[in-house]
């Protein structure tokens, strides 16, 4: 199996084994991922009226600062022993090997935010009051949003000094117009005025996925080879 | 010193770098390596530290873009072209610490289209190790763990092997072993070559001694008999 | 070219003196908001002269990208002409979904001049002068970037009695000002021997997200309507008179600051380049 394909399934299984086998990184983030909600709670008082107002941002940036975290961690296997070089010099096509760690982003972030969201919806006492179907192309594109962009940025500050710092500090700006679209969409449909909608933010996601994973799918080979 | 042409027999060119110059910012690594190496022999490439071993052959290996100069590799000017006929192994083990050594070899055989297990097993125990062990690579002795990093770099049957250091911090009898099998493979036809700071373990095993100096080849001779300059 | 610079530099000096006059005596005084709306001389060209600083970056990191690759470059040739046809006929096509002050000429004056400019970049500019041009227009943007959102605030503050508003132009520009701080942040804090191509990857990343920044602040606007930093509607002829001359006179002085920036960065890396010759022959492989 040497298709694109079959290299991204077969990267990605390996590497939600060795994830599953050692659950340190998953469990220290679950773990996190709770703090920064209770956390969040105490700083921000869920029981004012404007709560509901509020919630649509509150548990996005929550998110995006869970998912900083978790792709710090996207390299961080394959730096211990120059496992790159290995991947580099192998026919494999690198592409495959983004997809395969943006998709393995993708599901670790879904997790954490299958945890923290009932929390959310418990501390706030958050009822959506608009179409709740809705939310859930809002958390799918949203976070692939975040979590594709971050693996591109994660392998760019392979190349850099203060390599935790510098992947937030270029993920956060460009992801600027994804970040209104989720949590304007949120509280849209949190509040659920009838005289607005969900939809143009949700295009907007959309069409900001397909063209940051394109972006990425093409640039993505020359960052990992400008050694 | 033997003149270095008539070292190289009838052997037809494998490898040729051209005028290869290699600059990390003020700090010349490589200053314009001329050589060719042949088919079907092993090659000991020695040197100070920053003589420029390792960085010509990364350039080799298609990780490191030279500033000038040209390398071909089987008749491709791109090393990553070429990249199916090579094998790398460096001092790091480029292997998953968390995964067992067959684990390893799984995946990186995917890697070049490798989907047979048997195919693992044959490279794992060619190097002298047990494909069963259920040992994760972390907890394996240097001595076992360059041995599986080996056993990776010859997984797809390559022409070439490009080898950084592979005995470094590994004990006597491992490192004998690796010779031995090294010199089994040349003698198969594969192209060896290998940069070490422990010339004598390649005594009688390789066939020329390749001598780099402050980023230049300074002499290529048939055994280990000239050393360092004044 | 070495006698140019002064001459262009006093011809810059007189330019922005004649156009500082013009903004604070010459220029009609505002209706509504009096003398503090002359910051708008000051606020305006800067934005302009920032946008087209770090479109220039785009273009260049683009052609420093394609350049690498034979294949890639004349790929690219192709796809900016076909793209400049695009837009003139579109331009002419679509003309009835254009904004009210957008003629179909200048969609198309745009899509050729921009065309024009990275076919010129392409032809006066090597690799590596592709890759200064790059650093230079990002940092004399990002320059003039803050210029724009110190001046903003300025200029709300008495007149609205607030700092900041999600203006759909300023917000733009701090969102590109953090892009571009990042951009020039990256290339410190780079330790890899190819920083231009990593720059340049992030510098396409900026541009892809810029009509995305802009669309979505538009809408976020139109959902929560906010004053308006800057007027919108028409603007008097002798204010317009007034604007593009400080437009002009801010375009030299950017010309200027980017030559200069552009000479000091090619000499250092000259010497650099000196530097690593000289090491190639010294057999010690360093420079003493």
């Amino acid at each position: 199996m040497s298709a694109p394909s079959g290299i991204t399934l077969v990267t990605l299984t390996k590497d939600v084994r060795l994830e599953w086998r050692s659950k340190d990184a998953l469990n220290s983030m679950l773990f996190f991922a709770l703090l920064v909600v209770v956390v969040f709670s105490f700083s921000f008082d869920p029981n004012a009226e404007e709560s509901r107002v509020i919630a649509g941002g509150l548990v996005w940036v929550a998110f995006l600062f869970a998912a900083v975290v978790a792709l710090n961690q996207t390299w961080a296997r394959e730096l211990r022993n120059q496992v790159l070089d290995a991947y580099r010099v192998s026919p494999a096509p690198t592409n495959a090997l983004f997809l395969a760690k943006a998709i393995g982003n993708f599901l670790f972030v879904v997790v954490l935010e299958a945890v923290m969201t009932p929390l959310f919806i418990v501390f706030y006492k958050l009822r959506a009051l608009g179409p709740a179907w809705q939310l859930f192309p809002v958390a799918i594109l949203g976070t692939w949003a975040i979590v594709v962009n971050g693996t591109f940025f994660a392998a760019m500050s392979l190349r850099t000094r203060s390599r935790e710092i510098m992947l937030p500090l270029l993920l956060f700006p460009i992801t600027i117009p994804a970040l209104l679209s989720m949590v304007e969409a949120t509280t849209t449909i949190l509040v659920g005025d009838p005289s607005t909608s969900a939809k143009f933010w949700i295009i907007l996601l959309a069409t900001y996925d397909v063209v940051f994973t394109t972006g990425c799918l093409a640039l993505f080979e020359t960052v990992l080879h400008a050694e | 010193m033997t003149d270095a042409n008539t070292v190289r027999a009838h052997a037809d060119p494998i490898i040729t770098v051209t005028n290869l110059v290699k600059q990390f910012g003020r700090f010349a690594a490589l200053r314009g390596v001329n050589a060719s190496f042949d088919a079907g022999r092993f090659y000991a490439i020695l040197g100070d530290n920053g003589a420029g071993k390792t960085t010509m052959l990364r350039v080799l290996a298609g990780l490191v873009r030279p500033t000038r100069g040209e390398v071909s590799i089987l008749g491709d000017s791109k090393p990553r072209k070429a990249c199916r006929e090579f094998g790398y192994m460096a001092h790091p083990s480029l292997l998953y610490d968390e995964m067992s050594g067959m684990e390893n070899l799984r995946y990186f055989g995917q890697l070049y289209g490798i989907a047979d297990d048997a195919r693992c097993s044959a490279s794992i125990t060619a190097v002298g190790l047990d494909p069963a062990l259920d040992r994760q690579v972390g907890q394996y002795s240097q001595g076992m763990r360059q041995r599986m990093s080996l056993a990776r770099a010859l997984l797809h049957d390559p022409k070439i092997l490009l080898l950084d250091e592979p005995f470094s911090n590994v004990d006597i009898h491992s490192a004998r072993e690796m010779v031995k099998l090294l010199t089994g493979m040349r003698d198969g036809g594969k192209t060896i070559l290998v940069v070490t700071h422990q010339a004598s373990l390649l005594d009688g095993a390789a066939d020329e001694f390749v001598w780099m100096q402050t980023g230049q080849i300074i002499n290529r001779t048939p055994d280990r008999t000239f050393m360092e300059t004044a | 070219m070495k006698k140019a610079f002064p001459i262009l530099g006093l011809l810059t000096a007189v330019l922005l003196s004649y156009a500082l006059y013009q903004a604070l005596v010459v220029a009609p005084q505002e209706q509504t908001m009096g003398d503090v709306q002359r910051i708008f001389y000051y606020h305006v060209p800067s934005a302009w002269t920032a946008f087209l600083l770090f479109a220039i970056n785009f273009l260049a990191s683009v052609l420093y990208l394609v350049r690498r690759n034979p294949q890639t470059d004349k790929i690219a040739s192709w796809v900016v002409i076909v793209l400049a046809v695009l837009t003139c006929i579109g331009g002419y096509a679509f003309r009835s979904a254009l904004p009210k002050d957008v003629y179909p000429s200048s969609v198309a004056t745009t899509g050729i001049a921009i065309a024009g400019l990275y076919f010129l970049l392409r032809k006066y500019f090597s690799e590596q002068g592709t890759d200064i041009l790059a650093l230079t227009t990002a940092e004399v943007g990002v320059v003039f970037c803050t210029v724009v959102l110190v001046t903003g605030p300025l200029w709300a503050r008495p007149v609205w009695g607030i700092w900041w508003t999600w203006d759909i132009r300023l917000t733009s520009t701090l969102v590109l000002w953090l892009i571009y701080v990042s951009y020039l942040v990256l290339r410190r804090f780079s330790t890899s021997g190819e920083t231009p191509v990593l720059a340049a990857a992030l510098a396409v990343f900026g541009a892809l997200d810029v009509p995305l920044v802009y669309f979505s602040i538009w809408f976020f606007r139109t959902q929560h309507p906010q004053p308006v930093i800057g007027g919108g509607g028409s603007i008097d002829p002798r204010m317009l008179h007034v604007l593009l001359i400080n437009w002009l006179a801010f375009l030299c002085f950017a010309f200027l600051v980017c030559w200069s920036r552009y000479r000091l960065e090619r000499m250092q890396r000259d010497v650099e380049e000196t530097q690593a010759l000289e090491a190639l022959l010294e057999p010690g492989g360093h420079v003493r």
